[in-house]
């Protein structure tokens, strides 16, 4: 009885890795990795201990958060930073729309391409916060500053995902409008942008979205909005005001995320 | 003569009331625009602004050339953030697939008490910065990296639940059905006709989000929950440029590196 029947054999489902070397390359070397790892981590840990209370007290203050003894605060900088959001969502999507347009390859020359992409890049590769920093050194505290910085973090997000939006629209409806001899700015505002303008409005509530909570982050470093408030209130240890800025911009971001999907499908 | 020549009738863009709400939306925004660009403008000193060119100048000639020696110092922190980046990464994932999987339509075991719990678990995961996750953490458990990972973790929740749930819910039902028919358990399903078709995806996820907080690691430090921020913010508030502009760099070259990595593996994957 040299062969099992088949009954025998156990049926075992295809790992994720089919390579056996890569496989268990890979499983020993995360197991490496996660001893290193942890081994050199310093952590003082009757530190941890002694914040445990500290965090129950803070999830405690939750219940209720107290909205009242610090509410001109919190107006002022919740306020602040939806002119901010608004502000730069508008300007930087102004600026990116010639930007999409030049680094879309199907639209632009090569040179002018070039100098797009490299835009994007370039406001793309740092944190918002480390624009932040130096604008705050450059233009003051205050609002400007996070302006700008969301400003230019927009034009590197829009612009990307515009110029994406443009490389893949339909040939088709592009050739049957140049073919009626049309110039290149009606060829634009007939072919191209009936076929991405849906996208691009969803992308911009997305991106007014992603500005209002990036605007509470600029200002931890003084660039204007209501993360300053909300350093204050956790420097001084005022858990239930922090709480209430907390639930705050929860709120608010899933107001807009809920307004920005109802729009998105409303414009399509 | 009663009719009307054919081309005496002009095609239009939009029908004459669409244009009209869409001149309305427009000149809307205008206000709203308007009104937001003068309260940033009174709380701005513009003397400052007008002076930021002559500032940009002095700042650029005390940034160059960048302290090379004190690449040194810079090894260990970034370690730090690799680690923070990674094993917050972890952390998320194993806690964001049982919630993706409370959330999704198709697999939640309650559709009135689990699924709304576990959207708000992601909702709030999501809505908070990583970098204001770790203000707090920093003043529950004190600076270090230890709250570094769990504020990378507690932002990275929210993101994998999310684009895993909505995975879960494009699955193909004909697999589910089939496993289902063999009279399996609920578990077996799960295991055997889900997980499998969402697994891609997961792994694609984890390492797109991977990528994500490497960046954001980087400046967790400004806060003092660890990495290379530490010696970002140290260098600036001592006005140390030349230091500040190697760090700056050492982050451009982490950051492009680990996005290449992530490319290359969701490409391997897909």
């Amino acid at each position: 009885m040299n062969t099992s029947s088949p009954a025998d054999r156990h049926w075992h489902r295809e790992p994720f890795i089919s390579k056996p070397v890569l496989r268990w390359g890979f499983w020993s070397a995360l197991l490496i990795y996660l001893a290193l790892a942890i081994g050199s981590m310093d952590i003082n840990w009757s530190r941890v201990m002694e914040g445990i209370p500290r965090g129950m007290n803070f999830i405690i203050s939750f219940f209720p958060p107290d909205f009242t003894s610090r509410s001109d605060a919190i107006l002022d900088g919740i306020l602040e930073s939806l002119w901010m959001t608004v502000t730069s969502t508008v300007v930087g999507i102004l600026i990116s729309i010639p930007v999409g347009i030049g680094a879309a390859r199907n639209l632009s020359v090569l040179p002018v391409y070039y100098i797009c992409r490299g835009i994007i890049a370039l406001s793309r590769t740092f944190p918002e916060i480390i624009l932040a920093i130096f604008f705050v050194k450059l233009f003051g505290f205050g609002p400007f500053a996070g302006f700008v910085t969301l400003s230019i973090a927009t034009v590197g997000f829009y612009g990307k995902l515009l110029a994406e939006d443009i490389e893949d629209i339909d040939k088709a409806q592009a050739e049957a409008i140049r073919s009626t001899g049309c110039s290149w700015l009606q060829w634009l505002n007939y072919a191209i942008q009936p076929q991405v303008t849906p996208r691009a409005i969803g992308l911009a509530a997305y991106r007014f979205d992603i500005n209002f909570r990036e605007s509470a982050v600029v200002g931890i470093v003084g660039g204007g909005g209501i993360g300053a408030t909300l350093l204050t209130a956790f420097d001084r240890y005022e858990f239930e005001s922090a709480a209430a800025i907390l639930l705050i911009i929860i709120f608010i971001v899933m107001a807009v995320e809920y307004s920005s999907g109802w729009l998105r499908k409303w414009v399509q | 003569m009663g009719t009307v020549m054919g081309s005496d009738r002009q095609w239009h863009h939009r029908p004459l009331k669409l244009k009209l709400l869409l001149w309305f939306c427009w000149l809307l925004g205008l206000g709203i625009f308007i009104t937001c660009w003068n309260k940033i403008s009174e709380k701005t000193m513009w003397f400052f602004v007008t002076d930021a060119p002559s500032q940009a100048k002095d700042l650029a000639t005390r940034m160059v050339p960048p302290r090379w020696d004190y690449l040194d110092n810079l090894w260990l922190p970034i370690w730090d953030t690799f680690n923070i980046a990674t094993l917050g990464t972890l952390i998320a994932f194993f806690i964001a697939v049982p919630v993706a999987f409370c959330a999704a339509r198709n697999t939640t075991p309650n559709t009135f008490l689990v699924r709304p719990i576990a959207l708000f678990i992601i909702a709030s995961s999501r809505s908070i910065n990583s970098l204001i996750w770790a203000l707090m953490l920093v003043t529950i458990i004190g600076p270090g990296i230890l709250a570094g990972i769990i504020a990378i973790g507690l932002r990275s929740i929210g993101f994998i639940a999310k684009l895993l749930y909505e995975a879960i819910e494009e699955i193909e039902p004909v697999q589910v059905e089939a496993i289902t028919a063999t009279g399996a358990s609920g578990g077996q399903v799960l295991s055997f006709g889900i997980f499998p078709q969402v697994l891609p995806a997961l792994a694609g996820i984890s390492v797109y989000r991977w990528d994500i907080n490497i960046r954001e690691s980087t400046i967790l430090g400004l806060v003092g929950a660890g990495g290379i921020g530490l010696q970002l913010e140290a260098s600036i508030s001592t006005l140390a440029w030349t230091q500040v502009s190697i760090i700056l760099l050492v982050i451009l070259i982490t950051v492009i590196l680990s996005e290449w990595v992530s490319a290359r593996v969701r490409y391997s994957i897909i």
